[in-house]
């Protein structure tokens, strides 16, 4: 056994005892690193150097301090939408290939705190755009479990160097799904938390009422340990509920009896590949084996979530992308007339065609004349989508359904269709218009891939969802399984 | 036919706190260009704005002071356009739902008060500044002003001249430096005005074609431009042709209005609510206490200086037009008996020469305690009132105590009847001519005799003392 393939618990466990150190594990993970990132593509940058350095400067803390922090020594990586000090940060877009933020994200600040080795930035669809990673202005990342497959996207290169044992676990961001569905895609517990748990400054927006930050890691153990060291009120997000977080892993406790469980009819849709529907079928069973009360539900707007999502999702990005004008920072293109000239030639160089896609969308349904027609009529059907979780959770505890309907597809079979693409956020993306916490969890296989459970909850109770999913990762062993590299 | 002119201004006023609107960099003016700034202000990738509590107190104050009803609920929205002094593409503002609405102002027209309604008071963030290189080429931005907060005051279409859009202008000023929430410094710009123009014939109730003007720095600027602009508009209207609705920028050095590149004012802002922030919720428990900090207006303060000091109502209108200078005058009426001696020195002396000097009161080094000084100084005889001139010049340019002043230049009054008598013996010898009138009977002469006098001693004679000696000696 690897340190690198051992999970945050138990590494912990290994440093108290003095079993190992820092050191030692930042250089089995590069290691790892060093043997299977010519494959599978996670990293945009690597900080090995730096790793290294800081991995020593933990090892003295663990010596001097002997109290040891809740992620000490662990190696992890960072979308690279985050916010690094000095550390190059891209968005995997041309127009910011060259940009070094002068500050750190909240959550890098706190993850710094709890001790964590930063391994690197990792690779992601251009501005978090898009389910595969093919967005990418540098590289496509492919799935550890079958390297002509895509990861999942937007967190594609998060989820595939968990996956792959790169680092012990990573952050990404979510909007329409771009933490579980990436999860789910490669086998990883994804969880992306209520809407102003996680400080969203320093991650740079794509869609700031949807954007949320949340963990990759091989366990639901792992989860409940970094969302106690990333939730909480910052004061530099104005969205950022003021709530008490509590100790989610108090919530690891196998037992869902008398849990209600909801299952949603209308997210098992014609489209949903068989063996995703059979898995997820028979985790309901699992469930109400172990004394769950599982019910059928109905989420009646459902079929309008993708709608809504593609009209305020690239209305917010086609505002807050406006800054990326050659500037200040960034790409400037080489040759240009005049201000108008520079921003064109700028932005039509430093973008990708999906950016593109989605700026022009989003303009389109802002412009005078369009707005009550397009952005205030979905902000009205997003109160629906909400509505029917509402209404559901009088009802049930949680929901659980497919994250995603398929299993992970081959590179280049949906990148000249849009539409397609997008269909596989359709079970994730109403969970980002309401606002709530929902997790991926592994929860079987076909033909070698991974199939992905989705939990979903109640405002700021991840507490309830962190339990069902422990008590599901203890009945079962997927989240054992580890793709031949 | 006779027209008649609707004009509606838009005011925007920095508000005086500290620290910019979202972040904590400071409001100062001037600085080393990009100097006042941090990733918040600079709108770099990944960060957020923090509404700052002080901008809503003084937008509130303000508004309030602009008799306006506060709205318990309003938004931020961003209004999105591309330009090198707006680092995210978009102004965080208010749109459908700004913080306060239906207020007024009331000036005076031909003697009568009047109200200018005001439509809006909103919040916004101000943009950076483009400096143009001198040799061409190139242009660099100063981010220092980025993010400070403004309100932006919107009034009715109320206002029927320049000379009223004048009048509306500094009284707006006056109110908003009395309320204290801005120091309305036009040269600084922390007070812009745009201006919407339109003509009528009389007794119309449609509005004609407006036109906007901009680019106007100082309050002569707009009653010029729109003096321009209503010349203009009737000539267009006298040909029986149709005013084009554009923007005009004011050519100043021209005296001129042009029109501005079609591409500068063709927006679509694409407004949205900005989900960064959430709204501003505001209670009536807060409306009040803000109303309870409000400080006395210049209307009320006009009408306890008639009643309280017994000054005529044109003093007390010039005294509280601007804070300042009434907050000067009171200072003095504390230590002084006699509030029309003081009145008449601030109305004449202090204002004419803070008009000369194009100065504030706070530009000056003069003191209330050393005015008051200089008055007890002229009870007591020891300068004459004209003397009192001289010192009061000397005072304003060096800030010195006016019995240094006396001491220092040797204007202390000469009361002695014998070194008076001796000067009078001399002038009486030098002007036979004017001696020989005064016994005619040309009372008028003593005047000249008397002139002499005090030429002989640079005015330091007493002049009662003068009067009194020379009438006796002429006998
Ligand atoms: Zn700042």
């Amino acid at each position: 056994m690897e340190l690198y393939e051992l999970t945050i618990h138990e590494l912990l466990d290994l440093i108290k005892k003095r079993e190992t150190t820092p050191s030692e594990i930042t250089e089995s993970v590069l290691k790892r690193v060093g043997q299977v990132e010519d494959r599978v593509k996670a990293f945009v940058t690597i900080t090995e150097e730096e790793a290294r350095e800081r991995a020593k400067h933990i090892d003295e803390d663990v010596n001097n301090e002997g109290n040891i922090k809740s992620l000490m020594g662990i190696p992890m990586a960072l979308k690279d939408n985050m916010c690094t000090k000095g550390i190059r940060t891209t968005c995997s877009s041309k127009i910011l290939y060259n940009f070094k933020p002068p500050y750190n994200a909240t959550v890098v600040e706190k993850l710094n705190d709890a001790g964590t080795v930063l391994i690197g930035k990792t690779n992601l669809d251009e501005f978090a755009m898009g389910s595969s990673t093919e967005n990418s202005a540098f590289h496509t990342t492919r799935n550890p479990w079958d390297l002509k497959r895509v990861p999942g996207g937007s967190s594609g290169g998060s989820a595939a160097a968990v996956a792959a044992d790169e680092v012990i676990f990573a952050l990404g961001s979510d909007t329409g799904g771009s933490i579980r569905q990436p999860a789910s895609l490669c086998g990883v517990v994804g969880m992306k938390p209520t809407y102003g748990f996680v400080s969203r400054y320093g991650l740079i927006a794509f869609a700031s009422s949807l954007d949320q930050i949340g963990p990759f890691t091989k366990d639901v153990t792992d989860c409940a340990i970094v969302m106690n060291a990333i939730c909480g009120h910052d004061p530099m997000d104005s969205t950022s509920a003021n709530v008490d977080v509590p100790d989610f892993t108090k919530s690891l406790v196998a037992d869902v009896k008398g849990m209600k469980i909801g299952v949603p009819k209308e997210y098992f849709i014609e489209g949903i590949q068989p063996e995703v529907k059979d898995a997820v079928m028979k985790a309901a069973e699992l469930f109400e084996e172990m004394g769950a009360n599982v019910e059928d539900i109905s989420l009646p707007h459902t079929d309008y979530g993708l709608s809504v999502y593609y009209i305020i999702a690239p209305a917010e990005a086609s505002s807050n992308l406006a800054r990326y004008d050659g500037i200040q920072y960034g790409f400037r293109a080489e040759e240009y007339d005049d201000l108008i000239d520079l921003y064109k030639k700028t932005r039509s160089e430093g973008f990708g065609p999906e950016v593109k896609r989605r700026i022009m969308l989003g303009t389109y349904a802002l412009s005078s004349g369009y707005y009550d027609a397009y952005y205030l009529k979905a902000q009205k059907v997003r109160t629906l989508v909400k509505q029917d979780f509402d209404n559901a959770f009088e009802k049930c505890d949680i929901i659980i359904c497919p994250t995603s309907p398929t299993t992970a597809f081959e590179i280049g079979a949906k990148t000249d269709d849009p539409l397609a693409m997008y269909l596989s956020d359709v079970f994730t993306i109403p969970v980002n218009l309401a606002g709530i916490p929902g997790i991926s969890i592994p929860c079987g296989f076909s033909n070698g891939l991974p199939i992905g459970l989705q939990i979903i909850g109640k405002p700021f109770d991840e507490a309830t969802i962190i339990k069902a999913a422990y008590t599901f990762e203890q009945a079962t062993d997927y989240h054992k399984q580890k793709p031949n590299l | 036919m006779e027209y008649e002119v609707v004009i509606g201004l838009e005011v925007h006023a920095e508000l005086s706190t500290d620290s910019k609107i979202f972040c904590s960099c400071t409001t100062e003016f001037g600085g080393d260009p990009n100097t006042h700034c941090c990733p918040v202000c600079l709108g770099l990738p990944g960060v957020l704005p923090v509404i700052n509590e002080k901008v809503i107190e003084l937008a509130v104050k303000a508004a309030l002071a602009l008799n306006c009803e506060i709205a318990e609920y309003s938004k931020f929205d961003r209004k999105n356009y591309f330009y090198p002094d707006l680092p995210k593409a978009y102004q965080i503002s208010q749109y459908d739902l700004p913080l306060a609405q239906n207020g007024y102002i009331e000036i005076e027209v031909d003697g009568k008060k009047k109200k200018i309604g005001i439509t809006r008071v909103h919040i916004e963030e101000d943009a950076g500044k483009l400096v143009h290189a001198e040799l061409g080429g190139y242009s660099l931005v100063d981010y220092n002003r980025t993010g400070v907060p403004l309100i932006e005051i919107v009034s009715e279409p109320d206002i029927r001249s320049p000379e009223e859009a004048r009048n509306y202008l500094d009284k707006l000023k006056s109110i908003l430096q009395y309320s204290e929430v801005s120091d309305c410094k036009m040269q600084e710009g922390s007070l812009r005005c745009d201006a919407n123009i339109s003509l009528r014939p009389k007794g119309s109730k449609e509005f004609g074609v407006k036109t906007e003007l901009k680019n106007m720095n100082s309050f002569r600027a707009v009653q010029k431009a729109l003096e321009a602009e209503v010349k203009r508009q009737k000539k267009i209207l006298e040909r029986g042709e149709r005013v084009v609705q554009e923007t005009l920028r004011w050519d100043e050095a021209r005296g001129v209005t042009v029109p501005m590149r079609s591409k500068e004012e063709a927006h679509d802002y694409r407004y949205f609510p900005e989900p960064d922030l959430p709204p501003v919720v505001i209670s009536k428990e807060y409306v009040e206490r803000i109303k309870s900090t409000l400080p006395e207006m210049p209307q009320e303060r006009k009408e306890r200086y008639m009643k309280d000091y017994n000054l005529p109502e044109y003093d007390a209108g010039v005294l509280t037009d601007s804070k300042a200078i009434a907050d000067f005058f009171e200072a003095c009426v504390e230590k002084y008996h006699d509030p029309k001696t003081v009145s008449n020195w601030v109305m004449g002396e202090l204002l004419a020469a803070l008009k000369t000097k194009d100065a504030e009161i706070d530009d000056i080094p003069l003191t209330p305690s050393h005015l008051v000084e200089m008055l007890e100084l002229m009870d007591k005889g020891t300068i004459s009132g004209k003397i009192a001139k001289t010192v009061f010049k000397e005072m304003i340019e060096t800030g010195k105590r006016p019995e240094q002043v006396v001491k220092e230049k040797g204007l202390v009054q000469i009361t002695d009847e014998g070194k008076i008598s001796e000067i009078i013996e001399k002038v009486i010898k030098e002007n036979p001519k004017s001696v020989e009138d005064f016994k005619n009977g040309k009372e008028k002469a003593i005047g000249f005799l008397v002139g002499q006098v005090m030429r002989a001693t640079k005015g330091k004679a007493n002049p009662q003392i003068v009067n009194k000696l020379l009438r006796e000696k002429l006998q």
